[in-house]
């Protein structure tokens, strides 16, 4: 094997990654923009904590305990939700099918009679009066259905814990750390995910590479040339390896500037390079078994998504929130479990070493190894390298 | 020493139903440019294919420099050099970097391949274009780095498969003066035309081919001779009853 021929074809491929619009574009500044939309859309970006608008319409009547305005005080002193008061229903839901609120609260007319009850017999619950707080949320908001509920559920048991304790400890009221301040952003759930994400795309750039060199004649003037297909081969994997640790390092500098800030260490950081840069094997397999179906460039795109669509539905941060089955399904495709790894160490703070995470890099490397593996051995087959 | 440079016998291609070629036998000697003569179709970039390694013959045995074909092409790979059909050059690197890529793969050390880069693109025309990209060259200067890359290397025999094709004819009789030159430097040169012309111009022997037989052979002027015509496009009316351009 002559190490001059391979990094040779090896800037050859850089160059291109760099100098075609197109390829560019595809490669580096897709993935950038998209965690940049994203992260903006979903991270927090510029808040040191997200903070809700919450709408709320109140109905109750009170009595000689105002529980509702304790319910909204209590609200307010979380600093994570801003109160916006309705006089009915309806202005109320104008305002959040408008967008300008990601929920309404509806606090019905007996609160207070209820909370009253409850403070003359907290052990009776034969006693109490049974109300409904109804909540209407933003189903267009992930973060509106996903964070909010919690946050008033919790506010709504530490007013009950509050009275349980007050002879104990009398106006102590400490609610906001009751409630998880810092709750995670919805980039910090799908960053593992992005990583993924941006190495998919290497299938197309590689099926559309091979199609295109051998329709304009290139593979053909290689293959004239001594070159061994071992060492052509070679040279394209390192390429797209170093392509897809490029792609790496800018989807980690995004979303850390988007405020991901997982904490762990730097080897955390170097194993998930190592992840992604395994994962992007299965990706030119991927690839040179589309450039193998495909008759031209073209063509190699519209296949290549045969390919880049499951990954990208079943294995990134967009299979978290599909059903059960399609994430049953997500465990056929390797980037799944790079997903999983990825989130395991930096969400779930798992070791490196534990035997969820040792599972995942077992079959990606397995998978990743066996589908380049039938890459390659198909392209050559078709097409001789 | 084997006198010839490339040996066919009884060469035939099939693809499916159709004969690219049909029992093609002949010989080239060292030394010699010889033209592959026939409209398109005719089976001359399959015969150069073969004898590059690209494509196995259905029955028949190629040779080069005494290397089988098939069986050897690594060895025949570092002897030939091929300026493909295609205008096939990278777009996105400069004719320098083209040349460069090329050289590499042929694992030629640095200074010789700056000394063979330099003298080619003077020769080609192109020195003062090489740090343009390929892509913003003309077709003829995509032609000519086409030509400079399969030669970069300089190898024994050379195959030019229609290498003044799309060419103005100030850059045609450039490359004509090149190809000689390259002739007179001990070259084996095949080269495929359906230009007339051209073989007339440049060809030691020539070989006519249609639908992949070889169907006259000998000088120019030998087979105008014996075909009592003024040309060679006179000669292909006469053996195949058609003109060479009604295929194109």
């Amino acid at each position: 094997m002559k190490l001059q021929r391979i990094v040779a074809l090896t800037k050859k491929e850089m160059k291109k990654t760099v100098r075609e619009p197109a390829v560019l574009f595809m490669i580096f500044l897709f993935p950038i923009v998209f965690v940049f939309a994203f992260g903006a859309s979903f991270g927090g970006v510029g808040t040191g904590q997200p903070v809700y608008n919450i709408g709320v319409v109140n109905l109750d009547h009170g009595n000689s305990v105002n529980a509702s305005q304790l319910l909204l005080t209590t609200l307010s002193d979380t600093k994570i939700l801003n109160l916006h008061t309705y006089v009915d229903n309806q202005t109320a839901q104008n305002e959040l099918s408008q967008g300008s609120i990601q929920a309404v609260m509806i606090i019905p007319n007996n609160f207070s009679r209820s909370f009253a009850s409850y403070q003359a017999a907290p052990n009776d619950p034969s006693t109490w009066t049974n109300v409904s707080i109804i909540l209407y949320l933003d189903k267009g908001s992930l973060v509106a259905t996903q964070a909010i509920p919690p946050i008033i559920q919790q506010i709504l048991a530490a007013i009950a814990g509050q009275n349980q304790q007050a002879a104990s400890n009398p106006f102590r009221l400490e609610i906001a750390s009751l409630v998880q301040v810092k709750t995670p952003s919805a980039l910090d759930f799908i960053a593992p995910g992005m990583f993924t994400f941006a190495s998919i795309f290497l299938i197309m750039m590689v099926a559309q590479s091979f199609a295109q060199d051998r329709e304009n004649g290139m593979m053909k003037r290689i293959r004239i040339t001594p070159i061994t297909p071992t060492e052509f081969m070679t040279s394209q994997v390192f390429s797209y390896m170093a392509i897809a640790l490029v792609q790496a390092i800018l989807v980690f500098v995004m979303v850390y500037l988007m405020g991901f800030r997982p904490a762990v260490g730097v080897p955390a950081y170097g194993f998930a390079f190592i992840l992604v840069l395994m994962f992007s094997l299965s990706n030119v397999g991927f690839g040179l078994i589309t450039a193998t179906i495909a008759k031209s460039p073209g063509a190699a795109t519209g296949i290549s998504f045969l390919f880049v669509l499951p990954q990208l539905f079943l294995g990134t941060f967009v299979g978290a929130s599909l059903s059960s089955a399609a994430q049953a399904a997500g465990r056929f495709v390797p980037s799944s479990y790079v997903t999983d790894a990825l989130t395991s160490l930096f969400l779930r703070g798992a070791a490196l070493t534990s035997p969820t995470i040792l599972l995942d890099v077992a079959v990606v490397a397995i998978s990743c190894i066996a589908i380049l593996a039938v890459g390659i051995v198909l392209y050559a087959k078709y097409y001789k390298i | 020493m084997n006198e010839s440079a490339i040996v066919t016998d009884h060469l035939v291609k099939n693809y499916q139903d159709v004969k690219a070629l049909d029992d093609l036998s002949l010989q080239v000697r060292r030394g010699e440019l010889f033209g592959l003569l026939g409209p398109n179709g005719a089976g001359k970039t399959t015969m150069i294919h073969i004898l590059c390694g690209l494509l196995k013959p259905t029955s028949g045995t190629a040779t080069v420099c005494g290397y089988d074909a098939q069986k050897e092409s690594a060895k025949i790979k570092d002897l030939i050099g091929v300026c493909i059909q295609e205008t096939a050059v990278y777009p996105f690197l400069t004719g320098t970097e083209n040349i460069d890529l090329f050289g590499n793969l042929y694992t030629m050390d640095k200074e010789t391949l700056n000394a063979r880069r330099s003298m080619l693109l003077n020769k080609m025309g192109l020195l003062d274009d090489a740090k343009r990209k390929a892509g913003k060259y003309s077709g003829g200067m995509k032609r000519r780095l086409s030509l400079l890359l399969a030669l970069i290397h300089d190898p024994q025999i050379i195959f030019l498969d229609e290498p003044t094709e799309a060419m103005d004819p100030q850059s045609r009789h450039a490359v004509w003066d090149f190809i000689k030159e390259l002739k007179n430097h001990g070259k084996t040169i095949i080269l495929t035309t359906h230009h007339m012309e051209e073989a007339e111009e440049l060809c030691d022997r020539v070989g006519i081919i249609d639908h992949g037989r070889l169907i006259a052979l000998g000088s120019p002027k030998e087979l105008t001779s014996k075909n009592n015509a003024r040309n060679l496009e006179e000669v292909f009316i006469q053996l195949t009853g058609r003109n060479i351009r009604e295929e194109l």
